[in-house]
């Protein structure tokens, strides 16, 4: 995983509400045994017409839409399905972070562990967003603060511990492992208990 | 000893802390069972490969072959080829990752197999008080059985084949007390799309809920699952009951069940699990069942949903509900009884159980089904369709037009080419609505299986107590 310390980038807005996992990734492309090369299913069905042909009137066709790595959602982004090719594809892609003003649990979980970044914002600040596409925003990942153009940056939740694996592009399997001794005490406590 | 009454979430997350959390760290939460399909393993086992490591608890994984899995009787038995070769390679995979980690495999011919979370009840290897993941939300299914069981992606599959833990933070709770009992004609589906269209698609993020109350005692095993399956599509990590005598007794003797002195001594351990009384939940919702109708959706997720007699609302400015609208075809302030259905599947781990199978055979017996309608009967499980083979019910959705089919997820989600056509309306009693779910351009409408049955004997959208009654 790469570490990411400062993401400056254009936004992409979607401001639909729900936008759930089988709209990020349908599930005919889930049929794969990698997890690479996903990012030209991202949206399939919004962005491709039945002929394959992209789609003029979804945004992410848009000219404007080009090498924007931060996406802005409506409420309750990635409900649904578990599967975590859909932060493989939003990556693969190029998105580094979603904003929205609610992310679902298993999708927020899943994208933290790929380094998606998952900002949650106030609704004033999803607004804004909204009412500006294209905003050139950073996000300050040490601080975890979101800074706007022409206001004052702002922080978002983000735990310590997502937030230094992320940093210094550390996985989670990794600090697991280095558990093994006290897995292996609780699973001796579990068999004379 | 500390006297504080806790919840049953609380009981079960303090009793498989490895390291509790801190404010720095999540805690590290030991898995006592962790089952596994072939969509969401493959990348999961890839990583053990390039990292060197093993599995380290096999006997505590379960594998079987569900979601992108055939549910045509020649591509299981016959020898005939699986019909979409990406899927056969998926299969082959997690049949080559299973012999190489020494992981049970309940593979395509073995007569146990079937949708994961139909199986894991069945055998009797979900037990109260487990933890339990899967890579695949609807692991909440399981948690009718006073388990905690949650949905992870494949990342963290990973990490329970090489750690059997998973780092997390505790969720809050949320009591839903249902009181009273639900009407004839009115069954468990309706009740939880009841409660979504209450509490709200995201209504649970965050929480784990704990479905309470006479309404609930009342359920059976299977009513209590299908409750508990469509947890996540209010947006909650887990729905779970507490352990009661309806619970042991359906536990008791399935094959992956504890015996003897250890089913006494798994009793004992069981009884204690139930929330204690006076014990604090973060939310409480309250829910009366006498209240609930035979429920449907009209739109792409399963919160846009009403009473089968009722109308489609009216929303003015929300472009994302014009154009779920659009996308199914329907007017704000419209009626859904009486419009043309194209497709009635039957089965997904919502409703794929033996008693969902009976309630839409005694629809249906005696009874054809529409002209022009297709209805896809899919068993939850191979022993599922045995157990419904033994008593007839096959017999009585073919003599209805029906087909009957080897088990998996099929057309709940079309990865196995199970598919509805483009502008076509598939009523069905899976657990999702979403748009192109069941295929490009699909038009779900999510109901119970007697409503199921009931539409597709008129094809079109019918009230099951029209015809019980």
């Amino acid at each position: 995983m790469e570490p990411i310390r400062i993401l400056r980038s254009r936004t992409v807005v979607l401001s639909a509400a729900n936008i759930d996992t089988d709209q990020i990734i349908p599930a005919r492309f889930l049929t794969t045994t990698t997890r690479d090369g996903l990012g030209q299913h991202l949206f399939a069905d919004w962005r491709y017409d039945v002929a394959g042909a992209p789609r003029s009137d979804f945004i992410l066709n848009s000219a404007g839409a080009r090498n924007c790595r931060i996406l802005v959602a409506g409420r309750n982004f990635g409900c649904g399905s578990s599967r975590e090719h859909a932060p493989w594809a939003l990556l693969d892609y190029g998105f580094r972070a979603v904003i929205s003003t609610q992310i679902a649990d298993i999708f927020r979980s899943n994208a933290l562990k790929n380094g998606l970044l998952p900002v949650v914002v106030d609704a004033a600040t999803a607004s804004w967003l909204f009412e500006h596409p294209g905003a050139e925003v950073s996000i300050d990942l040490p601080t975890a603060t979101l800074a706007l153009p022409g206001r004052a940056p702002l922080t978002f939740p983000l735990e310590t511990f997502a937030r230094s694996l992320l940093v210094n592009g550390i996985d989670e399997l990794g600090f697991l492992i280095e558990r093994d001794a006290q897995i292996g005490a609780f699973e001796r406590r579990q068999t004379t208990a | 000893m500390d006297c504080v009454p806790r919840t049953m979430l609380e009981k079960i997350w303090h009793q498989h802390e490895v390291i509790p959390e801190s404010a720095d760290t999540p805690a590290v939460l030991y898995i006592d069972l962790h089952l596994i399909h072939e969509v969401t393993s493959p990348q999961a086992f890839a990583v053990l490969g390039e990292r060197g490591l093993s599995v380290r608890r096999p006997e505590l994984t379960l594998a079987t072959l569900d979601h992108s899995t055939p549910t045509r009787t020649e591509q299981i038995f016959g020898g005939a080829p699986i019909a979409i070769e990406s899927a056969a390679r998926q299969i082959r995979a997690l049949e080559r990752n299973c012999a190489l980690y020494g992981v049970e495999l309940l593979g395509l011919k073995s007569e146990q197999r079937g949708i994961v979370h139909v199986i894991g009840p069945e055998l009797g290897a979900t037990q109260p008080g487990k933890t339990i993941v899967c890579g695949d939300s609807h692991t909440s299914t399981h948690g009718a059985l006073g388990a905690l069981a949650f949905g992870i992606g494949t990342t963290e599959v990973g990490h329970v084949l090489a750690t059997q833990s998973l780092l997390q933070r505790k969720p809050k709770s949320l009591a839903i007390n249902v009181e009273q009992r639900l009407q004839p004609g009115v069954t468990a589906k309706d009740l939880i799309l009841w409660i979504i269209s209450r509490i709200g698609v995201s209504g649970g993020t965050g929480h784990v809920i704990e479905y309470r109350g006479a309404g609930v005692r009342a359920l059976d095993m299977e009513e209590r699952m299908t409750v508990c399956n469509m947890s996540i599509e209010a947006g909650a990590r887990a729905g779970m009951i507490a352990p009661d005598e309806t619970t042991y007794a359906y536990l008791a003797g399935r094959p992956r069940a504890p015996r003897g002195l250890d089913w006494e001594r798994a009793l004992a351990r069981w009884r204690a699990l139930p929330t204690d009384a006076d014990a604090h939940f973060d939310r409480e919702v309250a829910i009366d069942a006498a209240a609930v109708e035979p429920m449907i959706t009209y739109g792409t997720n399963p919160g846009m949903v009403i009473p089968i007699t009722g109308r489609i609302p009216e929303r003015a400015n929300d472009a994302a509900f014009d154009h779920a609208l659009a996308y199914m075809g329907f007017e704000a302030g419209a009626k859904l009884m009486d419009k043309s259905v194209n497709v009635v599947f039957l089965g997904s781990c919502t409703n794929g159980r033996l008693s969902d199978l009976r309630a839409a055979a005694s629809v249906l017996r005696g009874r054809k089904i529409a002209p022009g309608v297709q209805m896809l009967v899919v068993p939850g499980s191979q022993a599922v369709k045995r157990a419904a083979e033994a008593e007839g019910l096959h017999a009585v959705f073919m003599e209805a037009g029906a087909e009957w089919r080897e088990s998996g997820c099929s057309m709940c989600l079309g990865m196995n080419g199970d598919l509805v056509a483009k502008g076509d309306y598939s009523l069905s009693t899976s657990n999702r609505n979403f748009e192109g779910r069941q295929g490009v351009g699909a038009r779900t409408l999510l109901a119970s299986p007697l409503t199921a049955a009931a539409s597709a004997v008129r094809g079109r959208v019918t009230d099951p107590r029209e015809i019980l009654n």
